[in-house]
């Protein structure tokens, strides 16, 4: 039908802002989640950095405990649901239609109200800061009664809307990337040849249809409790304060997985490319990425060991499990590298970075599935450096490998070499000074959400040293941000294949066409490219 | 099907593959398997509710004639929550069967709409639809009235958690029933309009399974806060 009633050559009348704003083109719309992921993570950025600032030495010197409530809960509220969660859907956006040879995702219209939900979801969660009482403070996990209308104020209310529209947007996203994904693969992709970032989004998307349901059906219970006159989390008339723990976290803890499987996949895609090798061990990579989403499901509990509520053996177990699948995606990463033709440029050092930090941060999180352990370090720093070194060191160094790996591909044009590998070599130094003394400052017993500690405690140097650091990763945006200025306007033109690819992304132009593809491969394996490029088209038949 | 990525724009001389036969062309359609998708995570955001309500209803503890015991619905509701009662204690009519076995019929209604459509049979599903459409907002409006009948009897959503669940979960069920009308309602103008047909309703059949979620949601409701 389209294709006798367009003409394709009429100009088009609608102007550029008119054109971003409706747009429903899937690769239009992933990069507005890129930029508006990279606008709460400068916001997100600067409130961590009114914290360092705040905790470099003893007292109380920039803000007082109200706003540094604030600017902690806020910090985490953006960092996690309005740029981790929202910049790897919006790679996947940009890339899985394309790796699965599809024109569009399957409900394009749908799409672009996920992403619209993401600002105004922002808007409503910032503008706490604007009324009295000021924004959400009680900590992103908004745990009741310290959340309850006793305690806090409108911004908590801001806070609940915003989130769940933010929720919203990602249950909406999640259905269409599943139907997008059963539906529109290319012929000869078959389940087993799609690339593991499609996998990993596949198994994402999974956890987040059936994980953030569940928190909004917690934020909800909050909300009725705060404004309805409901006792869901009121103990003193028959509620149960921990059911909203147990709750907020049936989601929370899957959210991990939401953060960091697409990342695993984004370096899944890079490894293989800059190490001119095929990903070692397809297969078990696949199900360890499914392993993982599923006992993603059996783990929440170990957020609450501390409450004595819970079954400790059972969750400790579930927990330690898990680093089975983590460990076999450890080895499939190092094979792929083993012997390969390793070129070092930027997307493989932010991969390798990913390698080495996320590998601390699943050792230093397994001392918190051991119960005894957990007593001792259970909402100390050590926790924060945990969770830092998963998600920044983890995810946050995937998806700047993703950037240096698909800026080509989203703009035609390279990003600058040189400048990617400062912005590398600083922001690894610099994560490394935050976060690797927040271990020491745990063991000696500094509580995370403190404004203030004192100064005979023994933690004002490994603070200062953190304060330090923070602002070192804050000065390795600037060649980050500089580049991507420099490169849009004259970087090196990146032709359609800057990498010699393995996926079907790399068969079209770059930028690619509103439709993606005049015509595709043949997929005969998870890497037609590598196949069209050597003449491999019976690849299929040696079980490749 | 604006909706649908085959009317994605490529140019005319394009070889399309949009249109080409690749692994989604069979089976399930687009449309239908997006709304299954919904009703999962339709089922996980009622799961969060019902497990908020199953933890508190185990815990729940008074004084019943003296002595602290677990007592579900508390005492003072317990006949208000009768559905076989025919009128409350102030003599207000008990409409909450009659309103259930509507919200039963309606599916039923619904599904003989589908059949109807998957055979070409237009007046059959217009009327079909239509009915499911009526029998719809009736049991908003008598749910409407049950809420009215319990306020004044005093129960409300801070009396105790047992008002809070109740209220919550039969709330949001209610807000799903509303959104299942409006779809209705959209299913009966299109179909008036003559936009569906055998080959062509995947509205129709996405809609028809998101009212039967929403039927299964009441029958779950009605069986753990009047029956159990």
């Amino acid at each position: 039908m389209a294709t006798t009633t367009l003409n394709p050559a009429a100009p088009t009348y609608r102007g550029w802002l008119y054109e971003w704003l409706t747009t429903t083109d899937h690769k239009k719309i992933g990069i507005l989640y890129l930029v508006n992921s990279m606008v709460f993570f400068l916001a997100g950025g600067i409130l961590a950095l009114v914290v360092r600032a705040e905790l470099a030495q003893p007292g109380l010197q920039l803000i007082d405990e109200a706003f540094y409530n604030q600017a902690f809960t806020m910090h985490a509220s953006f960092m996690l649901f309005l740029f981790v969660i929202p910049i790897l859907a919006g790679f996947g956006n940009y890339v899985v239609p394309l790796q699965l040879g599809a024109p569009d995702m399957a409900f394009p219209r749908i799409n672009a109200l996920s992403f619209w939900l993401l600002p105004l979801g922002g808007a409503l969660m910032s503008s706490g800061f604007l009324v009295s009482g000021g924004a959400a403070a009680s900590g992103w996990t908004e745990y009741p009664p310290l959340s309850g209308a006793q305690y806090s104020g409108t911004g908590t209310d801001l806070w609940i809307m915003g989130l769940t529209l933010i929720g919203t947007s990602s249950i909406l996203g999640a259905i269409n990337f599943l139907v997008t994904i059963f539906k529109m693969r290319a012929p000869g992709l078959t389940l087993f040849r799609m690339p593991i970032l499609v996998w990993t989004v596949l198994v994402t998307s999974v956890l987040v249809l059936m994980a953030t349901p569940v928190l909004t059906s917690a934020l909800i219970m909050l909300f009725i409790d705060r404004n309805y006159g409901g006792h869901f989390f009121d103990p003193a008339n028959g509620g149960n304060a921990v059911l909203y723990q147990n709750v907020f976290w049936f989601y929370s803890h899957p959210a991990v997985y939401i953060m960091i499987l697409p990342a695993m996949g984004i370096i899944s895609e890079i490894l293989p490319v800059f190490a001119r090798k095929p990903l070692f061990g397809y297969k078990a990579f696949v199900f360890a990425t499914v392993g993982i989403g599923a006992l993603g499901f059996s783990v929440w509990a170990h957020h609450m060991f501390t409450t004595g509520a819970v079954f400790l053996p059972f969750f400790s177990l579930m927990t330690f499990l898990i680093a089975v699948p983590t460990g076999v995606k450890m080895f499939n990463w190092i094979a792929t590298m083993w012997r390969g033709k390793l070129t070092f440029d930027t997307p493989l050092l932010y991969a390798v970075g990913f390698l080495t930090m996320f590998l601390i941060g699943g050792i230093n999180g397994a001392f918190s599935a051991a119960v005894p352990v957990d007593f001792a370090i259970h909402d100390t720093y050590w926790v924060v450096s945990h969770i830092h070194y998963v998600l920044f060191g983890g995810s946050v160094f995937a998806i700047f490998g993703g950037i240096f790996y698909w800026f080509p591909k989203m703009t035609g044009r390279m990003l600058d070499e040189t400048l990617g590998k400062v912005q590398f070599v600083i922001m690894f130094i610099g994560f490394n000074l935050t976060f690797f003394p927040m271990h020491q400052l745990g063991l000696a017993g500094m509580p995370r959400r403190i404004a203030d500690y004192a100064g005979s405690a023994g933690w004002s140097e490994l603070n200062l040293a953190a304060t330090i650091g923070g602002f070192v990763i804050a000065i390795s945006m600037l060649p980050f941000f500089w580049n991507v200025i420099v490169s849009l306007r004259s970087g090196k033109v990146a032709g359609d294949d800057p990498w010699e690819g393995n996926t079907l992304e790399w068969a079209t132009t770059s930028p690619p066409p509103p439709y993606n593809f005049d015509h595709l491969p043949e997929i005969r394996s998870e890497r037609p490219i590598f196949d069209a490029r050597h003449g491999r088209t019976d690849a299929h038949q040696r079980g490749l | 099907m604006t909706a649908d990525a085959s009317a994605i724009t490529a140019p005319a001389d394009h070889a399309d593959h949009a249109t080409a036969v690749g692994h989604g062309s069979g089976g399930i359609g687009t449309p239908v398997l997006g709304m299954l998708l919904f009703i999962v995570s339709e089922v996980m955001f009622f799961a969060g509710l019902f497990a908020a309500y199953f933890s508190i209803r185990a815990g729940y503890q008074e004084v019943v004639n003296g002595v602290l015991q677990h007592s579900w619905p508390p005492e003072k509701y317990a006949d208000l929550l009768n559905p076989f009662a025919l009128t409350t204690h102030s003599g207000a009519l008990n409409l909450i069967l009659p309103a259930t076995l509507i919200l039963v019929l309606s599916s039923v209604t619904c599904q003989m709409g589908v059949w109807a459509i998957r055979k070409d049979d237009h007046r059959g599903f217009v009327r079909a639809i239509a009915v499911t459409l009526v029998l719809g907002v009736v049991f908003l409006l008598l749910q409407a009235y049950d809420y009215a009948v319990l306020i004044a009897e005093g129960l409300t959503m801070g009396s105790t958690t047992f008002g809070t669940t109740y209220f919550t979960l039969t709330g949001f069920h209610g807000a799903h029933v509303f959104g299942g009308v409006l779809m209705l309602a959209v299913v009966l103008y299109r179909g008036l309009a003559g936009q569906f047909s055998a080959k062509h309703h995947d509205m129709v059949e996405a809609t028809s399974l998101y009212w039967h979620f929403v039927d299964v949601v009441w029958i779950l409701l009605f069986s753990i806060l009047y029956l159990l």
